[in-house]
């Protein structure tokens, strides 16, 4: 604990002891606990308490008859427990008998405070933190702790009831665990005291004939076997199972759902996973029995459905049906990456689950039953179940089908990119699943290309996708260029995906979109653009289809857009297109690298968002990295840079940094008001930092006046007046001015979050003084 | 009650109703699809047209290459094109008593039937109706007569020669009836006929039944109609839309409680929705103009257009179209774009703001005014002048037979760059391609039919739950397309009764009431007695006056006065004599009492006896019988006049008069 925190402890003591003085705000309570557990988990508690001898007063000062608040009462039962769990602290509690007297008969037990729920939770809390070694189960067993604990399972407070439950099982958790001379025999005649009286309580309970307590009874029991798989669990349900299976016998079954519960955890995990399983997989066979066109189509999941009126109890309405089926296919989306997911994974029935699904929300499918007629009366349309079968359907992609199969989700997918009925939202799944299946789809040996069968899909898929780029809806529009942008990252270099690229209307599309109305429709076409371009599949300013053509290269559309877009996310997309472009060294920007860096950090540092600054600084890091010759990130199949590590002497080497005006830039940064820009360009120059320390350059510019009014400028640039630029600057003076900096210092003071001193544990003490007026000012106030 | 079903098409209705002493014509639409048969008439010399090969049977006969022509595989009527009429022989048309008109599209065949069938009556519709319905006569009649056609084919009608022509020639049906478009003297007299009415107004025919126009959401001024007496009530639903389009939404409430439900004009293309077709239609028309391609939109004057034109008009901008030429051509344009700004009162609620604002309520008026949008009566004139490409086309006729659309599809049809979009759900596509082929122009087929779907049809009869649904035999299977799609028909308990072409239907209720009123001096000297708690009687005598299908009960004429004079008596001589009135008799005969009341009146030796309905009370002395039963007493004595007439004295004091 810091010693700002120790000298305020004593007052706020004082005040948690002072019935005058009510704490309006628990919360503030619960900080305080946190704040102490934290403490306690790091360090000694003994130590705690003897540096502030105030907290055991404080807990002495709970034994004293008196009007306490009854959440102070409880705070302090808790935070007693919270100090008690160390064996040693213990021990120096139970020397001044503290803990009896708290927790025991003397304590708020018998008293009035114990009416207040609170206080009942508070102390079975304290105690659930204190049982956490031997010698407080002794401490249980002496006090007759249980015993309270039994009667707390029928508290009023369904909070207190469940909790006593918990501690309950806790306790009976610990004392099997036994003592320090290994664990107990698994004979329940040995068992110790406190198991055995737990245990014999249950089964008293289990004996009752009061529905509430065998409920009780069956609680701590399903919590017991759900959290602990030791061997003595068997040794329990062995010897309770009669008493249990007594309970089956009756009429009617008591505590029925108590019953169930128990049963469930006490199953045998793996034959439960797959009893699990077949309920999941139920309404999908139902689908695909109502839809079958031979009976035992449906395969693996045919077992799991009996007759139609499972399917009529299961799918009975609309609400009902979508809602189930939403449910599970979102559930088996979650299983199927799962390395604990159920084998045999039924994977193409679960293919063609999907696709039916998707053709009776979209009406193609054509059942040949009744069931199915009504299926897909209910489904039609729905465009929930659309969405969740498209992105259990994309999710499916990872494993493979039957090639008819895949056939089949091929034209299901085109059939809902195709139709106009398709929902934005649904349009969007589609082409995410699509593209899922197109990564997926066979490979030819050795290259990278699509299989002949995609591009046949390819080239059905572009007129639609030429379609969805002139949408007048712009979700449609901008999902269109998302996957647009994703097919040309993935197979941009192939020959047939190129062909049948240039042979559509697509990339002519995509650079008209670039003045689309909607901001989000630019971002996506900047960033389709920059891949497209990337891979030399922009159409090109004077084509021959476009004699005369006016129009501009990729690059001076994007910069165009870079600084005059009124809206942030297109200008964000276009820094990002840049940065990758650099990084490729894309052919536009390698004609004149410096000339590109320069003047897009121009337009960036001028841009009003955080964001379009934060990107130029990752673009200046990376021409950084190019420029002194060391990439980011070694990667033995990156494509090599142009330039390679230079054999000049580091201030040589900077002159390019100081044409292109970075130093400037990345000094502007540094004093950015948005935390993210500072401490990225704090970063970028700690790295050139590092890396001038690394090369040994004999230059020293230290006294230069030119070096001390560069300090002076960026004094006033700190202080907020950055009105003045730097003007031209030379590597040596940068070097000098960057030695001379406390970077280190100010990466330390960005990293501090700026409400870090608002959740200190100092300003919370000070916050809990302050409202009760014991810090002073008010004081006056008093007369 | 019952319907003649006149008409087998079921978005163009023509039935007839027969109830209570009314015969009523339910629309009176006309089948255009008989056009398709024919082949285009350009407005502009065609020689590809002209120079298409004669049509010869396969043994080489060619007596029809005259009349019959052949285009890409296809045969086609090289004559004035004709429409399939109503049946016109099921009932006597000139009984129809009144026509009630729905929409504009559902009037088309008005001249045919009050110009040519002896009806007398009159028509009603709302204005809009009308007027718009007069533009689309007049463009269709525009259309034909400005392409004046030598010849009229008529052989291949002849029912031997139509049995050896090929498909869909061969299948035509009732040819023999289709007739040429009617004259614009036609249109002008049957327009006549009409009586305006407005949504809710209640018009009485014949004081026998009230028929009452229901905004129906479709088109402006589209209704449905409620036909009622006192005691029935017939809805009859015609062209209805529930979504928010231009016109005032659909009044559901008033059909509640319908005895019998007439259900028609349900969406023509039930699978595909308005929302993703103009979605569709907006995206393939861009795609085209930004290739620099030309969009050719065949269209009727009024109608989807409106909405198609608004939904361009937000579009536009934001597409990059801003500079593209929008042309409009039809005989009726200006007066279809203008008419549709002045009637604010039958708009939907948003559009009607609009007028207050002032605003014109459809942005069209924008579009005119910064020159976006440019109309023009014919491809003729003004238009040849500031005509530009890429551009967008809307112009008529659907069915690609006639009108300023042939000329388009010849000049744009060789080119890839173009496309044709087909927004009117009235005819097949294909079939208004056929004579084009070979085309190398795309087509896009995207209906655009706001018309009620089979789901909204359900909840709509669940919300107004008739007692029963008569419908075309159409709605009550699925689209034998999409046999499996069992939930593409109409859906009703009990299932609704279905009617096809030619056909008369008992429509099945019975009327039980007639309401009669009772003059207020007749009424003032009743008097009413109790004979339950809550129920009382009167007897009323009275003459009923039947009059204009109203029945009223007047009071009887005063006896004839004794005194009166000559004159007087003669006047009496007229009216029918009336008798002296009997009371009416009620109550029980308690048997016991009346023993008593019989010793006391010195009868002896009286026996009873209990019978199955009642009692014999036996006057042993004087051999007669008195029967006494539920509804009847008798007194059987033998030719005692006098006895029985004690008798009956006896039995009458036991039962009240009045």
């Amino acid at each position: 604990m810091d010693p700002e925190c120790s000298q305020l402890l004593p007052a706020l003591c004082a005040v948690l002891a002072d019935p005058r003085q009510p704490m309006a705000d628990d919360t503030c309570l619960e900080k305080l606990l946190d704040w102490f557990k934290t403490i306690t988990e790091a360090g000694s508690s003994l130590l705690l308490l003897q540096e502030n001898p105030c907290l055991v007063e404080l807990l002495c000062h709970m034994l004293k008859p008196q009007d306490l608040s009854s959440r102070v009462l409880s705070f302090s039962l808790r935070l007693t427990g919270v100090f008690a769990a160390q064996e040693d602290c213990f021990q120096y509690l139970q020397q001044g008998e503290l803990l009896p007297r708290l927790f025991g008969e003397a304590g708020p037990l018998g008293g009035a405070a114990w009416t207040a729920p609170t206080v009942r939770s508070g102390w079975i809390q304290g105690l659930r933190s204190l049982a956490r070694h031997p010698s407080a189960l002794h401490f249980l067993a002496d006090c007759g702790a249980v015993d309270t604990i039994f009667s707390l399972q029928g508290d009023s407070s369904l909070f207190v009831a469940s909790a006593a439950g918990q501690l309950l099982v806790h306790i009976l958790g610990l004392s099997m665990q036994g003592p320090a001379d290994g664990p107990p025999s698994l004979q329940a005649g040995d068992w110790p005291a406190c198991a055995k009286k737990i245990v014999g309580h249950i089964e008293e309970s289990l004996r009752s004939t009061a529905t509430p307590q065998i409920t009780q009874a069956l609680n701590v029991l399903t919590t017991t076997f759900g959290h602990c798989h030791d061997p003595w669990t068997r040794v329990l349900w062995v010897r309770l199972s009669p008493l249990v299976a007594g309970l089956l016998e009756k009429d009617p079954v008591p505590a029925a759902h108590s019953l169930v519960d128990l049963l469930l955890s006490v199953a045998r995990p793996q034959a439960l996973r797959a009893q699990a399983f077949a309920v999941l997989l139920q309404p999908l066979a139902c689908v695909l029995k109502a839809t079958a066109q031979a009976p035992g189509a449906s395969g693996v999941l045919d077992g799991t459905v009996g007759d139609f009126a499972t399917v009529d109890t299961l799918l009975p309405s609309k609400a009902a049906c979508v809602g189930l089926l939403c449910r599970t296919l979102a559930h088996l989306e979650l299983l199927l990456p799962l390395p604990q997911r159920p084998c045999p994974w039924p994977q193409a029935p679960l293919l063609g689950a999907a696709v039916t699904l998707l053709q009776l929300c979209q009406g193609s499918a054509s059942p040949t039953s009744d069931t199915g007629h009504h299926l897909c009366a209910l489904l039609l349309g729905c465009v929930r179940v659309q969405r969740a079968a498209l992105d259990f359907l994309g999710t499916l992609s990872q494993g493979t089908g039957p090639p008819e199969l895949v056939t089949e989700v091929f034209a299901v997918l085109l059939e809902y990119l195709r139709s106009p009925d398709s929902s934005p939202t649904v349009l969007k799944k589609a082409f995410q699943a699509t593209f899922r299946w197109l990564l997926s789809s066979p490979k030819t040996p050795g290259c990278w290309d699509l299989d002949p069968q995609a591009l046949l899909f390819l080239r059905e898929l572009l007129p639609v996708l030429q379609k969805r780029l002139c949408s007048p809806c712009w979700e449609v529009r901008d999902s269109g260029l998302e996957f647009l942008t994703q097919m040309t990252g993935r197979w941009g270099g192939q020959a047939g995906f190129r062909h049948a690229l240039l042979a559509s209307e697509v990339p002519k599309l995509t650079e008209q979109l670039l003045r689309d109305p909607e901001s989000y429709v630019r971002a996506s076409a900047v960033a389709a653009t920059g891949q497209l371009s990337s891979q030399g599949l922009c159409i090109s300013p004077a084509s021959p289809e476009h004699p005369g053509g006016q129009q501009k290269s990729p690059l001076s559309e994007l910069l165009h857009i870079l600084s005059t877009d009124s809206e942030g996310f297109p200008r964000r997309a276009a820094m990002h297109v840049f940065t990758q472009w650099l990084r490729d060294s894309h052919a536009d920007v390698v004609g004149d690298t410096e000339e590109f860096v320069a003047g897009v950090l121009q337009v960036a540092s001028q841009d009003l968002d955080w964001e379009v600054r934060a990107q130029g600084l990752e673009l200046a890091l990376v021409f950084l990295e190019q420029t002194l010759g060391q990439p980011g990130s070694p990667c033995p199949y990156a494509v090599t840079p142009p330039v390679v590590a230079p054999a000049c002497p580091l201030a040589q080497a900077l002159q390019p940094l100081c044409r292109v005006r970075l130093f400037e830039f990345a000094f502007r940064a540094l004093f950015d008001c948005d935390r993210p820009v500072a401490q990225k360009s704090c970063d970028l120059l700690l790295f050139l930092r590092a890396k001038m320390a690394s090369s040994s350059s004999p230059q020293e510019a230290r006294s230069s006046p030119d070096v001390a009014s560069v300090e002076a400028a960026l004094q006033r640039w700190q202080a907020g007046d950055q009105a003045q630029p730097l003007g031209d600057l030379e590597p040596e003076v940068v070097l000098a001015v960057l030695k001379s900096m406390d970077l280190e210092g100010l990466r330390g003071a960005l990293a501090e979050s700026s409400d870090h001193v608002e959740k200190s544990p100092q300003s919370l003490l000070q916050d809990m003084l302050a409202t009760v007026g014991i810090l002073g000012e008010n004081e006056a106030d008093c007369y | 009650m019952k319907l003649y079903c006149l008409s087998g098409h079921p978005t163009l209705p023509c039935n007839v109703l027969k109830f209570k002493s009314t015969t009523i014509m339910l629309d009176c639409g006309l089948d255009m699809t008989s056009t398709l048969n024919f082949l285009p008439l350009p407005l502009v010399q065609s020689p590809r047209l002209s120079n298409l090969p004669g049509w010869s049977l396969k043994d080489g006969n060619a007596f029809l290459d005259k009349e019959l022509k052949e285009c890409s595989g296809h045969v086609f009527v090289d004559s004035v094109p004709e429409f399939c009429l109503p049946e016109t022989e099921l009932i006597d048309l000139s009984t129809v008593d009144v026509i009630l008109i729905s929409n504009y599209h559902c009037m088309m065949a008005l001249p045919y039937i009050t110009e040519h069938t002896g009806f007398t009556g009159t028509v009603y519709a709302t204005e809009p109706t009308v007027q718009i319905g007069r533009l689309l006569m007049e463009e269709l009649v525009n259309f034909i007569e400005r392409v004046p056609k030598a010849q009229s084919a008529s052989l291949w009608k002849n029912k031997d020669i139509q049995r050896l022509l090929p498909s869909p020639l061969k299948d035509a049906v009732e040819v023999s009836t289709w007739r040429r478009c009617y004259t614009m003297q036609e249109v002008n007299s049957a327009l006549s006929k009409i009586q305006l009415v407005g949504y809710s107004q209640k018009i009485e025919l014949f004081g026998a039944v009230q028929v009452t126009p229901l905004s129906s959401g479709y088109a402006l001024g589209s209704s449905n109609w409620i036909i009622q007496s006192h005691y029935e009530k017939v809805s009859y639903v015609s062209g209805s839309s529930l979504l928010t389009t231009h016109p005032q939404p659909m009044d559901q409430a008033s059909l509640k409680n319908s005895d019998v439900l007439i259900l028609t004009g349900l969406t023509q293309i039930p699978t595909a929705n308005p929302d993703g077709m103009v979605g569709e239609f907006c995206s393939n028309l861009a795609l085209t103009v930004r290739n620099g391609g030309n969009v050719l939109v065949p269209c009727y004057p009024s109608g989807v257009i409106y909405d198609l034109l608004e939904c361009l008009y937000q579009y536009i901008d934001s597409a990059g179209l801003s500079n593209i030429p929008f042309y409009f051509i039809s005989p009726v344009a200006n007066s279809s774009l203008e008419f549709s700004q002045i009637f604010a009162e039958w708009l939907c609620h948003n559009k009607q703001t609009k007028v207050y604002l002032p605003e014109p309520p459809f942005p069209h008026a924008e579009l005119i005014q910064t020159n976006k949008l440019k109309h023009y009566p014919s491809l003729h004139g003004d238009f040849s002048s500031d005509f530009r490409q890429p551009c967008v086309v809307f112009t008529g006729h659907p069915s690609l037979r006639f009108g300023d659309v042939v000329h388009f599809m010849e000049l744009w049809g060789k080119s890839s760059l173009n496309t044709v979009i087909f927004t009117e759900p009235d005819f097949s596509y294909l079939e208004a391609l056929a004579p084009y082929q070979p085309l190398a122009m795309k087509c896009i087929y995207c209906p655009i039919d706001t018309r009620l779907n089979f789901i909204q049809v359900s909840k709509l009869l669940k919300e107004v739950q008739p007692l029963h649904v008569v419908c075309p035999e159409q709605y009550t299977q699925p689209p034998p397309a999409q046999s499996h799609r069992m939930d593409l028909m109409v859906d009703c308990q009990p299932p609704a009764m279905s009617y096809r072409r030619a056909e008369v239907l008992a429509l099945p209720f019975k009327r039980r009431y007639e309401k009669i009123e009772i003059m207020p001096e007749l009424a003032d000297a009743l008097v009413p007695m109790e004979i339950k708690p809550g129920i009382s009687l009167a007897t009323v005598s009275a003459v009923l006056h039947t009059k204009d299908n109203k029945h009223v009960l007047q009071p009887p004429p005063r006896p004839a006065q004794p005194t009166g004079g000559k004159k007087r008596k003669r006047a009496s001589d007229d009216i029918p004599d009336c008798k002296v009135l009997k009371p009416l008799l009620s109550g029980s005969i308690p048997v016991e009492q009346f023993v008593q009341t019989l010793e006391k009146h010195g009868f002896s030796d009286i026996k009873v006896e209990d019978t199955a309905k009642g009692h014999i009370v036996l006057l042993q002395e004087a051999e007669t019988l008195i029967q006494i039963e539920e509804d009847s007493t008798h007194i059987i004595c033998d030719n005692d006049e006098m006895l029985r007439v004690r008798l009956r004295d006896l039995v009458l004091k036991f039962l009240q008069k009045f």
